[in-house]
This record gives structure tokens, C-alpha cells and sequence, in this order.
């Protein structure tokens, strides 16, 4: 627990608005991003991509390539080994090295328009790209199949002949593009359907949508003779990237150091691996540095998007409102390799409410386009808009209040979740009732006006987290955390730091250290990295407070009970205060070297305890009727985070997140020709929020302790994509009054839609 | 790939003319500079016009107004007179991406691309706009709508360039207006774009009506039957069906990635309508 | 074909550089004046990350070429701060915590800076449209915005 402060320092820095110590850097351009570093003597790589979306690779002639003068290596599927098939997590996904390593560079098939053939490196970017053209790949073109309906069916376009669904009996014999099936089952569905008042169905359709983040994948490497290799890659997970390039490559851990850059944008999608292995492997053969940075282009071609998908959603409520029966069908896509959030999708569909009766089936079906990438809270938004959407049809068929109704089903502490735990504390009535009890929430709406509430989970994660905490001569705290910051993890560790330790917030500095100085950490996702750090930080400084007391036991004589670590300082008590004065952290590092040492800490945990995080979400809209165009003109998050260890970092995650959720709902998707090539890949067709698109972003900080951590946290970042796309859904419901069941709900179709049902003058 | 900046007309003529291989001119680089980025065009020789003193300059004649093929439309929205008598063509000219391309794109360039869907060319249409060309057999004006025959065809010979637009002289109680539909509120290419010029009487009966169309086929139209359908009213609800169906009835959309047939014609007859009762209460205010 | 020699001036200070034709100005910065702060998002002109300050107008410099600012006057962000003095825009972004990733906060820095210059009273709508060329995907805008309004209302009380 914190603190309390008495001399030493005058303040606690959780939960108030710090300056984030990195800040500085990164207002005045200096903080360096993947694509800012550079190495003397570097080469510039850069990667042939197959134009095919299905297409057996014949063969791969680069001799051409080879030959021209400034390219000094060129990589294809011969230079990395294949990799037996073995499931690893990856973040909330699992993936399959087998599959890793085929994604990396494509070996019996291209899958995707976009998956990576060959790759070179030459002295520069004219040459390189030159060098691309040289290389001559014969294609043995296939028929494809993006839609994951039609990818389903019997004689789509296979991918993988040794593909057999797992998760069906009797177990098939023939391979598909199913990849599994699996289920969450709870109590008797039929006989909760039976003793239904009213049940509503309906079937929703979403498009692929990517995290958008702005900065492209880089990735920069240097091997030396000896197989010692240096990365500096833009990532959420350098930890991760290490194992990947080590095990792709054939390469002792420790002979690989990773430096996770500063990172512009992850939300998942920068949890795997694309160029690092390819400049790794450049590197060696061209015994020089590689630099490699992906175009935009590249970006939507070739990184894990997420799944579009097909949900059907089955309810089953008493006239009172009571639920008393969740059915749902998940039919995801995964991209040219197995592993789509299917799973999450599942387990968080029906999570915010008690339902005693629930069943819901997924599935997880290749096809192709690139393989996905978790994007925040991944596969949730999709099922539980689904599931939002069919909840506001039963309030508005029961004439029942939305929040109400939700407030009645909600779950709670000691609900039992489908999926599996127990719910302890939790804050979805929080929520609930904040929104009910907003200003936004009795504002008056015009005509062509719509109000849509909806609420989402997120189960958020621990998982394998280091801190280091030193104490300088000076007296300062050297923070190593290694869990690289996407967002402000830096103001919040220091903050807590600073707390524990009890020395003001600006004498703490905290850097992201690479791998070599830290035991292992996970990846920064699954909204773990303020939870799991700021709890190592609590370890690591129970150490150093514990040392201190033991040096201050032997310079006054006095045994452990007669000293205590409070307010910066280790305190003598009782009688031994008359003789001696308290010692600050400052002092003893002055005398660190004599009384012992070195003064630090390391907390070494996996963190478990992870607290789920509900949010509500509350949004106005106003279509225009003869275009079909919406305008968001308000909208308030309400989230329980816990405990806010940095509130203004907390909000940003909330508004974030809503914007993120409002490009899914209104206008984000993959579009494909029928030739399965992208047709948008890039911001100007891509369409993602800008600033004149959406209004403020109101946010209620919940905060229900989480008991399980120190301070109370839960994880915030996931959860905010989550409530959006439902809540939007729903405003356009009453704005119209058509229940849109695909999304983007872009103009065309909203406007379609009005036509088809005579409410417009068009 | 070669870099040239001439300072005349008659340079960039001769540049353009002799140029052996694709030749390209570069105004604000906006369309450009992306399209060799993606490989699309690959030139040799590039022809920065900017230097050239009558493709900056906005100057008066004639009780109209002269614009230089390569002023911005960050300058155009700074020149107050220029606003105040063409108020469509500016609003065209700046809903041209973002303010950073607003501090580079032309209406030459924006022309000269050969987009369809070009936000300031049904404006200028509709303004009833002359392009003055400059070639290696000399200058010659040509109206805006003749200008772009279809996607990236051009009514140019080799080596013209666009050296300046001319903005024909009004009559009082006379003003314009330029309405384009995207998905967002910025940023997008035009789905629909409809640009209308009128005059009216003291009466308030229109006297005299141009309707430019864009994004609704392969080249911008003109569309004389809209003018008419409006001509001699005073912008009344009649009228205002006829406008419509007369927007509707010129529409040879695509379905493509930012539009559907349907959605096009349907939005192009809804923002004709809208411009042009914009462009009625700004001439009667005039 | 030779390389262009360029002069120009970039955050003050007289440069000169050897570009090639198809160089844009954002290479040119990033590669070989190292000044790494434009950034690049998408080389399209559509996200605004790499936006920069041309003889007094606010651009993309991935739509300029290098060798169009022989003669000119180029600012980056890494002109924005004087010396050790923040320019009152990155210290309100700061206490706003108006960035998270911070990869579109240079862009929108130098784009908010050159709003400021011409409108020191800005309404959030004027705001929001001035800003539609630089895309966050962090933030929602909703801090960017309030950073921006409350710069604007401390330079006007001076």
C-alpha cells in the first residue's frame, strides 16, 4: 500500500495528472521511433510480395537479383527452416510456429495478395526496389475465398490440405478451412428458451477492420560473425519478438538483444513478427546492418488485421425482463493461418450479464487475407455488438428501460461468468448507473436524432513481468521496466514508484530496457502493463525498503523491530529515536558503497489477479436522411479501471478507444475486388475518424477496486473498443428506426436502407 | 529523372514538347508526388511551372478575374475580393484534402489530373470558367468542361500546360456554390460533387443558371438541363424537382469503393438541390 | 543523372544537400539532414505525420520534392522549442496529456502552431477542421483539442 507522507516528500503521485517523464522527447520530436534509428554502414531491405491472394509458388529465381550491383543479400522460404507445428500464446491468441514461420515468407503457397515471397538488402532504396523487380517467381494461380460464409462451404477453395477442423465429431477426413470449432456451455438452453416470454434472433455481419496504428512496422538488425544479433524493432513485445526470432532463425536466446523502440501505435497488431526475422536474416548473409520500414501500403497488405465475421445471436427473456436463455454462433475469419480471436469473441459474448442458460459455438476459418493480429479486446467487439444489439431489441420489444434492463440481468459479484470464473468485485453497475444518472443522459433529441447505450468486457490479463527499481549515488531511482509504453505506462510506473519508495515523482526515471536487462516479459497487451508493472514495482520495492532497514539495523544497532520504512525514510522507533535521526533513501545511497553495496530491487512476478473491467458507452447521433450520412454529436464512456494510477492516461484509453469503435461502426472495412485484392490500402480509402469527425469524448472514471492488486487496478486499455460498435448501433436504430445488422453502417447502406423503408423524401 | 523549373511559359512549353519519354508537370505535387510513389507513373522529366509568374498570379480583367494554374488553394481562400465573388469556387478549392494539401493543390493540377471526381472542376464549371493553354502552336482558351474528356484524358496536345483560369465578369445579385459528399467529414474523394452558378433578377427569379457535376461519370458534366430546369423560377418546390431529376438523369456513375450507382444518383440530385438554393440566398443577398 | 544541390533554410540554421529528383522533402530531412522528427504514417499526403512549415505555409513534406526548397525556408518540430523554452503548445499538450504514442504529436504540433499564427481564437470546430489532415488513432482527438483551445486562451491573456 502506499505510503502515507510525512517528511521525505509532501505528496502521493498515484492517481493524480503527472507530466510523463518521456514527454519532453516526444513534444519536441527527439524520441526516436523504429524508423529513427539507423546504423552506420546500413543496407536498406525490402520485401517481394506476392500480387496473388491464392497461388502455389513454383519457384523463386533470384539470380538476377543476386547479381545486380548494391545488393549485398536476398532471402526466400530456403533460408529460414521449417518449424513443427506447435501452438504458442501470442498475447490472447495462440499461434502455431509452423504457421509463423510460413507467414514470415511464404513456403509451398502465397496465401494472401501481400504475403512475403522473397526479400532483399542493398546499399539503397532505388537498388533495392530495383532489385525486387529482378526477381523472377512463377505462380501457379488458385482460386480464392475471402467471405468466411463461403470459406466455410464444402468445395471453397482449400488452403491447407492438412487442415482438419478440430473441436467436431466424429472427426472429418477430409481437410476444410475450418481450423476448429469450440464451445462454452452452461446450464439447459432449451428448456431456457422454453420458459421464454419472448425471444429475439438475429444474424449480424462485420467487415475486417485494421488497428490503423500511424506508424508503419520497422524493424532494424546487426548479426556479427559470431551469431550475436541486435534488433531495434518498433513492438509492443521485444521479449516476444526475441523468442520468435530465435526459435524462426535457429538462434540462442541469449545471444539476441532486442531494443523496443519507441512504438507509434500497437493495439495489438505489432504483438508478432514480420520484418524482424527477414532483417535478421538479410543481415547475416549480407554481413552488414539491415534496415527495413513497411510502406502504408504494406501495412494493410500484409499485417494481421482483424477477422471480419458472421454472429448469430439468440435471446431468450421473461416479460419482467429477466434473461433467461443466451444462444450465439461466431463465425470468424483468421487470415490465411489459424488463430482468429474466436475464442475471446466466445467467452466474452455473454460475460456482462447472469444468464443461467447459455451456449455459444464458434469457429475459427482460414482464408485468404493476411493473417490476423489481435486488435484490441480481440474478437469482443464483434460478439458482444452482436449481443448488445439483440438486448436493445428486447428493451425497446418489453418497452423496458435499456439501462434498466441491463442493470436487471447485469452481472455482479459472485455471478458466474459462461465461461468459466467467478466474478469477484466488479464495477458493471457503476457504470451502468453513471450513465444513467449523466447529464448526456436527459438531454432532449430532435428528429433524425438517436440515442444507443451499450456496455462491453474485457477479461484483461497478468501474465510474466520484470521491474527493476536502482537507487543512484544521488539518491535518484532508476526505473528498467519491460513492457514497452504505447500510451503513458512510463508517468504511471513512476508515479507508483515514487509512492512506494516514498521520493518525489520527478527524482524517479524510468526507461523501457532492452532484453538483456530484464528476466522475461510478456508482451504489453491484454491491458497489462500498468497492472502487472506497477506490482512488480511493489515487489521490487519491498526489497529495497527491507535492505535499507537491515543496513539501518546494523549502522544503529538495533534490531528489525525497532526500525521502520515509512515517508522516504527508514525511521527508528521507541527509545531508539532519541539517539538516532531517520535516514532517507539519499542518505543511505550516500553511504551505499560502505554500508553494503549497490542499493536496488527487482521484481520478478507473474502476475496474477488480473480484475475484469467493464465499461457503458453513450452516444447521440443525427443522420442526415437524404444522404444517409450519421454525425456523432455526443458521447460519454463510463469504465471501471480500478484504481486510476494516472486518470488522465485512463481517459485517453476510454477516448481512444470509443474513436476506434466509432471508425468500426460508421465507416472502417477492407474492401476486396473480386479478385481478392485489397482495394484500400491506405488512409485516404481506409476511412478512419479525424479530428472533425467525432465531438468530445466525455469519460466517467469508475473506480472498483480490483482486490487482488496493490492498488486496485484492473486494466482499461481493451475494454473501451468494446462498447462502440453496439451503442452506435443502437443510436442508429432509434434515429431511423432500421436495426442495422452490417457493419460499416456507411452512408450507401444507410441510406438503401431508408429507401427500401419509405422514411425518406429521396 | 530530371528536374526542371522554368521561369516562362514559353520554357515549359519547350521543355514539354521536346521531352523524349513520359513528361509530367509539377504544380502543388499532390496528385504527383503520390501517384510516382505508388508506381504509377514513372517520368523522366519533371516541369516545375511554379516559377513561372502568370501561373501564380491572380490579377482582375475584364471585371472578371485571372488565376494562375499554380496558386494554391490556401491563397485563393486569403484573397477577400476573390471570396466574395466566387464564393463556390473558393469552398471547391479548399475542400481539397487536408489544410497541408490546401497548402500545395491547384485548380490547375486538380484539373489536370483527370479525376472525375476533382473537387474544384464542377465549381469551375459551373462559374463558367475559360482555360487559357499555352502550347508549342501558341495560346488558346478552351471552357473548363471541355477540358477533361474522361480519366486521365486530357483535351491537351503535347507539350500544352493550363496557364491560368479566367472567371468571367458578373452581373449583380450573382453568386455560386459548391457542395461535395464524403463518407467523413474531410480527407475523402468526392462520392458526388455539384457546384451551381446563378443570377437573379430583383425579383428573385433566376435569370440565368450553370450546374457543374462531378464523380457521377467518366468526365464532369455540364449540365445545361438542370440550369434550364431552373431558369425563370424562383427556386420553388416544382423547380426543385425538376432540378433533381435533371441531375439524376445525366448520372453514369460507377459502383467502386467510395459509391454505389444507386447512392450516387440519388445524393447527386440531393446536393444539386442543395447548392443551388445556397447559391439563391447568396445572390439575392449580393 | 547528377544529384540537385539544394540550399535552403531548415529551423533557422543555412543548409545545403544532395538530392535526387524523385527525393521527397521528407527523406531529405529524415535521411540526410537527420532531423527524425517528421515522420512518416503513409507517404500520401493523408495523415499529416510528416507535416512541416514551407516558406510560411503548413504542408505535407512527403508531397514536396527536395529539390522544389532550393531557396526556401523550411520549419520542423524541431524548431518549435526556443533553446530550453517550450513553445506554450508542448507544454499544454504535456499537461493535457494530449499524446500517448506520440508518432502524430510533431504533425500535429507544427499544424496547431500554424493554426494559432492565424486565428488566436479558434472555435473547437475550427479547431477540429483545421487539424482533419493529422490522424491520431490513440487518442480520439478529444485532449489534442482541449491542449489547443487552452494554448490559444493562454497566448491571448499574453
Amino acid at each position: 500500500m502506499p505510503e502515507t507522507t510525512t517528511n521525505g516528500h509532501a505528496q502521493s503521485f498515484v492517481g493524480t495528472r503527472t507530466i510523463r517523464p518521456d514527454g519532453v522527447d516526444k513534444v519536441t520530436g527527439r524520441a526516436r521511433f523504429g524508423a529513427d534509428f539507423n546504423l552506420p554502414g546500413q543496407l536498406i531491405g525490402r520485401v517481394l510480395r506476392s500480387p496473388h491472394p491464392h497461388a502455389r509458388i513454383v519457384s523463386i529465381d533470384t539470380s538476377k537479383a543476386e547479381a545486380l550491383p548494391g545488393v549485398k543479400a536476398v532471402v526466400t522460404r530456403g533460408d529460414f527452416p521449417d518449424q513443427p507445428s506447435e501452438f504458442i500464446p501470442a498475447g490472447e491468441m495462440m499461434m502455431n510456429y509452423k504457421d509463423v514461420v510460413r507467414n514470415v515468407m511464404a513456403r509451398e503457397k502465397a496465401l494472401y495478395e501481400g504475403h512475403a515471397v522473397a526479400a532483399v538488402a542493398a546499399t539503397s532504396v532505388a537498388i533495392a526496389r530495383r532489385a525486387l523487380k529482378l526477381i523472377d517467381v512463377k505462380y501457379e494461380v488458385l482460386p480464392h475465398v475471402i467471405d468466411v460464409e463461403e470459406a466455410m462451404r464444402p468445395g471453397a477453395p482449400l488452403l491447407h490440405d492438412d487442415l482438419f477442423t478440430v473441436g467436431v465429431e466424429p472427426k472429418p477426413d477430409k481437410p476444410s478451412n475450418v481450423a476448429k470449432r469450440i464451445e462454452i456451455k452452461q446450464g439447459d438452453l432449451a428448456a431456457g428458451f422454453k420458459a421464454a416470454d419472448l425471444v429475439v434472433e438475429r444474424e449480424f455481419k462485420t467487415a475486417p477492420v485494421h488497428q490503423g496504428y500511424i506508424e508503419p512496422h520497422a524493424a532494424l538488425a546487426t548479426v556479427s560473425e559470431d551469431g550475436t544479433t541486435e534488433l531495434w524493432c518498433t513492438t509492443q513485445g521485444h521479449y516476444i519478438v526475441r523468442a520468435h526470432c530465435a526459435r524462426l532463425l535457429g538462434l540462442d536466446i541469449g545471444k539476441v538483444r532486442v531494443t523496443a523502440t519507441e512504438i507509434g501505435g500497437g493495439f495489438g497488431g505489432k504483438t508478432v513478427v514480420y520484418l524482424e526475422p527477414l532483417a535478421i536474416a538479410l543481415s547475416k548473409k549480407a554481413k552488414r546492418p539491415v534496415k527495413m520500414v513497411m510502406s502504408r501500403e504494406e501495412v494493410f497488405k500484409a499485417s494481421g488485421p482483424t477477422s471480419g465475421a458472421t454472429v448469430r445471436v439468440k435471446i431468450g427473456v421473461k416479460k419482467d425482463g429477466k434473461f433467461v436463455a443466451g444462444f450465439a454462433e461466431l463465425k470468424y475469419q483468421a487470415g490465411a493461418f489459424q488463430g482468429s480471436p474466436v475464442q475471446p469473441g466466445v467467452f466474452c459474448a455473454f460475460a456482462p450479464y447472469d444468464i443461467e442458460n447459455v451456449h455459444v459455438v464458434g469457429y475459427d476459418v482460414v482464408s485468404n487475407r493476411p493473417k490476423v493480429a489481435a486488435y484490441r479486446a480481440p474478437g469482443a467487439p464483434i460478439s458482444e455488438y452482436a449481443v448488445e444489439s439483440v438486448v436493445d431489441e428486447i428493451a425497446k420489444k418489453l418497452d423496458i428501460d435499456p439501462i434498466d434492463l441491463r442493470m436487471q440481468n447485469a452481472a455482479r459479484e459472485g455471478t458466474k461468468a459462461a465461461y468459466g470464473p467467478k466474478f469477484g468485485p466488479i464495477g458493471l453497475e457503476e457504470t451502468l448507473n453513471a450513465i444513467k444518472k449523466s447529464e448526456h443522459w436527459n438531454a432532449p433529441l430532435r428528429k433524425w436524432q438517436g440515442r444507443g447505450v451499450a456496455s462491453g468486457f474485457w477479461f484483461n490479463i497478468g501474465g510474466e513481468t520484470c521491474v527493476s527499481l536502482t537507487v543512484n549515488e544521488d539518491g535518484t531511482v532508476s526505473l528498467v521496466a519491460g513492457t514497452p509504453d504505447i500510451g503513458g505506462l512510463r508517468a504511471s510506473l513512476a508515479a507508483v514508484a515514487a509512492d512506494e519508495l516514498g521520493v518525489p515523482y520527478d527524482k524517479v526515471r524510468p526507461i523501457i530496457g532492452d532484453t538483456g536487462s530484464l528476466g522475461f516479459n510478456f508482451l504489453t497487451g491484454g491491458s497489462r502493463s500498468a497492472f502487472s508493472g506497477s506490482m512488480a514495482i511493489v515487489e521490487a520495492a519491498k526489497q529495497i525498503k527491507s535492505e535499507l532497514c537491515a543496513r539501518a539495523c546494523k549502522l544503529w544497532e538495533a534490531k528489525p523491530e525497532q526500525v521502520e520504512f515509512s515517508g522516504g525514510a527508514v525511521r527508528p522507533l521507541g527509545a531508539l529515536a532519541e539517539k538516532v535521526k531517520p535516514m532517507t533513501i539519499a542518505d543511505f545511497a550516500k553511504v551505499a558503497g560502505k554500508t553494503g553495496g549497490p542499493i536496488g530491487g527487482v521484481g520478478r512476478i507473474n502476475a496474477q489477479g488480473a480484475g475484469p473491467s467493464f465499461g457503458t458507452h453513450l452516444v447521440d447521433l443525427e443522420i442526415d436522411p437524404e444522404t444517409g450520412r450519421a454525425t456523432i454529436l455526443r458521447y460519454t464512456v463510463a469504465q471501471d479501471a480500478g484504481r486510476a494510477l494516472h486518470p488522465a492516461y485512463v481517459e485517453g484509453q476510454y477516448q481512444g478507444g470509443a474513436v476506434q469503435g466509432i471508425g468500426w461502426a460508421l465507416n472502417e472495412e477492407y474492401i476486396y475486388g473480386t479478385d481478392g485484392k485489397l482495394q484500400n490500402a491506405g488512409f485516404l480509402d481506409y476511412r478512419m475518424p479525424v479530428a472533425s469527425d467525432v465531438p468530445m469524448i466525455d469519460t466517467v472514471l469508475v473506480e472498483v477496486a480490483n482486490p487482488k492488486h496493490p492498488y486496485g487496478v484492473r486494466g482499461v486499455g481493451e475494454t473501451p473498443i468494446v462498447p462502440p460498435l453496439g451503442a452506435i448501433a443502437n443510436a442508429m436504430e432509434q434515429a431511423t428506426g432500421i436495426r442495422f445488422t452490417e457493419l460499416p453502417m456507411s452512408p450507401p447502406k444507410v441510406l438503401k436502407a431508408l429507401k427500401e423503408k419509405g422514411a425518406t423524401k429521396v | 529523372m530530371r528536374y526542371e523549373a522554368p521561369n516562362s511559359v514559353e520554357g515549359a512549353v519547350a521543355l514539354l514538347a521536346g521531352a523524349t519519354g513520359d513528361a509530367r508537370v509539377l504544380a502543388g505535387g499532390t496528385d504527383l508526388l503520390v501517384q510516382m510513389r505508388a508506381d504509377i507513373v514513372d517520368p523522366v522529366l519533371i516541369v516545375d511551372i511554379k516559377k513561372i509568374p502568370e501561373t501564380r498570379a491572380i490579377t482582375e480583367e475584364r471585371g472578371g478575374w485571372r488565376i494562375g494554374a499554380a496558386v494554391t488553394g490556401a491563397e485563393l481562400k486569403e484573397h477577400p475580393k476573390l471570396k466574395k465573388a466566387w464564393p463556390g469556387v473558393i469552398e471547391a478549392a479548399n475542400l481539397i484534402g487536408s489544410t497541408q494539401v490546401q497548402g500545395r493543390a491547384t485548380m490547375g493540377g486538380n484539373l489536370c489530373n483527370g479525376s472525375p471526381a476533382a473537387d474544384s472542376v464542377p465549381a469551375l464549371i459551373a462559374a463558367g470558367a475559360v482555360a487559357t493553354l499555352a502550347g508549342p502552336k501558341g495560346k488558346r482558351d478552351l471552357p473548363v468542361e471541355d477540358v477533361m474528356l474522361g480519366p486521365r484524358k486530357l483535351a491537351l496536345e503535347k507539350g500544352e500546360i493550363v496557364v491560368s483560369f479566367l472567371l468571367p465578369a458578373r452581373p449583380l445579385r450573382s453568386s455560386d456554390a459548391y457542395l461535395r459528399f464524403i463518407p467523413r467529414t474531410e480527407m475523402d474523394i468526392a462520392v458526388v460533387g455539384a457546384g451551381v452558378s446563378l443570377t437573379v433578377d430583383g425579383g428573385g427569379i433566376v435569370t440565368a443558371a450553370r450546374v457543374g457535376l462531378g464523380a457521377v461519370a467518366a468526365r464532369v458534366l455540364l449540365v445545361s438541363e438542370a440550369a434550364q430546369a431552373i431558369v425563370g423560377s424562383r427556386l420553388d418546390e416544382a423547380a426543385q424537382r425538376r432540378l433533381e431529376a435533371a441531375a439524376k438523369a445525366v448520372c453514369r456513375p460507377i459502383d467502386d469503393k467510395r459509391g454505389t450507382v444507386d447512392f450516387r444518383v440519388d445524393v447527386a440530385a440531393v446536393l444539386t438541390r442543395r447548392a443551388a438554393l445556397i447559391a439563391y440566398d447568396r445572390a439575392r443577398s449580393n | 543523372m547528377a544529384k540537385h544541390h539544394i540550399q535552403a533554410h531548415v529551423n533557422g540554421d543555412e543548409v545545403e544537400f544532395l538530392c535526387e529528383t524523385e527525393d521527397t522533402l521528407l527523406d531529405v530531412l529524415r535521411d540526410t539532414l537527420h532531423l527524425t522528427g517528421s515522420k512518416e504514417g503513409c507517404a500520401s499526403g493523408d495523415c499529416g505525420a510528416c507535416s512541416v512549415m514551407l516558406d510560411g505555409r503548413l504542408v505535407c513534406s512527403c508531397l514536396v520534392l527536395g529539390c522544389e526548397v532550393n531557396g526556401g525556408k523550411v520549419e520542423t518540430i524541431e524548431g518549435m522549442a526556443e533553446g530550453e523554452e517550450l513553445h506554450p503548445l508542448q507544454r499544454k499538450f504535456l499537461e493535457h496529456a494530449a499524446l500517448q504514442c506520440g508518432i502524430c504529436t510533431p504533425g500535429v504540433l507544427v499544424a496547431s502552431k500554424a493554426l494559432l499564427e492565424r486565428n488566436n481564437n479558434p472555435t473547437e470546430t475550427e479547431v477540429r477542421y483545421w487539424l482533419a489532415g493529422n490522424l491520431c488513432r490513440c487518442t480520439g482527438y478529444d485532449k489534442i483539442v482541449s491542449a489547443v483551445m487552452d494554448t490559444a486562451a493562454a497566448m491571448r491573456k499574453g
